[in-house]
């Protein structure tokens, strides 16, 4: 009942609230973030368009590592397996998320997936994100760093177009530079548009099918690899329902 | 589009808010949105509308804004958005100060 009048009606009550709306996503990344570290496997969350070649990078990073690195993938699609078989054809354990009509992965999915997954093996955990330069850089999935492939066809303004995702990114793969002598795209006007929208921009020029820049790119890996947090001693994690 | 994803992740926390205090109906719920949250805030109303159900029937959405603001976390110095992210007097590489925020902020309901 109303405390002025006493008329019958509701009380209107404000509630101060300021939650992230992605607290439970969150929360579930954190989660994943704790058992990665915990398993000492570094989590790639790779994104990208469509077509930005992510899983050619995947399947040149397998066939340069050989057997230096354990690799595996989880592939995520709106349909089709298409992507984690390419992986498996390649020699890299994948497990596919057909997400219907999800234009990301979230950190629940990633979660789940890893229940069917042997990821525990693991040195590198690629997350191949499906292929959007939007909606996936805003899910924390509890990965170690965010990369995304940008490929040369694409135009030199696609970062000033889709700042979100490149301020979010830790390191950014020009692909398909192989073709550059065929297009008209300025290497240092993409350069320019991402220093505007990284603070700070790390760039590896990356050619899948000639292996240009593998080598550097697995350095990379490695060394930010190494500077992940070592599982503390004594402390593991409640296994609840994991393998 | 993933704002209907984030509209069912706010009305989830906004019902339960609802249960805790035994309210009745929710008149209206107040976001912020940054610009470089990468969320569309015409999109979500649109998917707010599809949620609108329930408790969160006659529920008002107020959408407030915030732009991107950049600094350089070392001297404080402001950075123009659009401007390269690095300190013009230092060197250090920018930060986002706002304009990333998804929050539920404020929730108005009817407690009998």
């Amino acid at each position: 009942m109303c405390d002025t009048c006493g008329c019958g009606d509701p009380n209107l009550v404000s509630v101060e609230v300021h939650d992230k709306i992605l607290s439970v996503n969150d929360r579930t990344a954190a989660h994943n973030r704790e058992h990665f570290v915990e398993g000492g496997v570094f989590a790639v969350n790779l994104m990208g368009s469509p077509g930005a070649g992510k899983t050619a990078v995947l399947e040149a990073t397998a066939r340069a590592l050989g057997g230096k690195g354990r690799i595996g993938a989880i592939a995520g699609d709106l349909e089709t397996e298409r992507d984690a078989d390419r992986l498996r054809a390649a020699g890299v354990p994948a497990v596919a998320i057909t997400t219907g009509s999800a234009c990301h992965l979230d950190a629940e999915m990633v979660h789940k997936s890893l229940h069917d997954f042997p990821w525990r093996d693991l040195d590198y955990l690629f997350v191949e994100n499906v292929g959007n330069l939007v909606c996936p850089a805003i899910y924390d999935l509890g990965q170690a760093v965010n990369v995304v492939a940008l490929s040369v066809t694409e135009g030199e303004d696609k970062p000033l177009k889709y700042p979100v995702m490149f301020r979010k990114a830790d390191l950014v793969l020009l692909t398909k530079v192989d073709l550059l002598p065929h297009l008209d795209f300025r290497v240092e006007e993409v350069m320019d548009a991402l220093a505007r929208t990284m603070p700070q921009p790390e760039v590896l020029r990356l050619a899948a099918r000639t292996g240009e820049g593998i080598p550097e790119w697995i350095a990379w890996l490695s060394g930010r690899r190494s500077a992940q947090p070592r599982p503390a001693a004594g402390r593991a994690h409640p296994r609840h329902h994991h393998p | 589009m993933h704002e209907y994803s984030l509209v069912r992740a706010m009305a989830d926390r906004v019902e339960q808010e609802a249960r805790e205090r035994g309210a009745t109906a929710i008149s209206r719920v107040a976001v912020r949105i940054g610009s470089m949250s990468g969320v569309e805030p015409e999109l979500f109303a649109s998917a707010f509308t599809l949620c609108r159900e329930g408790i969160l029937a006659g529920a008002e959405l107020e959408i407030r804004r915030s732009e991107a603001a950049w600094g350089c976390p070392a001297c404080a110095a402001p950075i123009r958005a659009g401007a390269v992210l690095r300190c013009p007097a230092c060197g250090t590489s920018a930060k986002l100060l706002s304009g990333d925020e998804i929050i539920l902020e404020q929730i108005e309901m009817e407690v009998p």
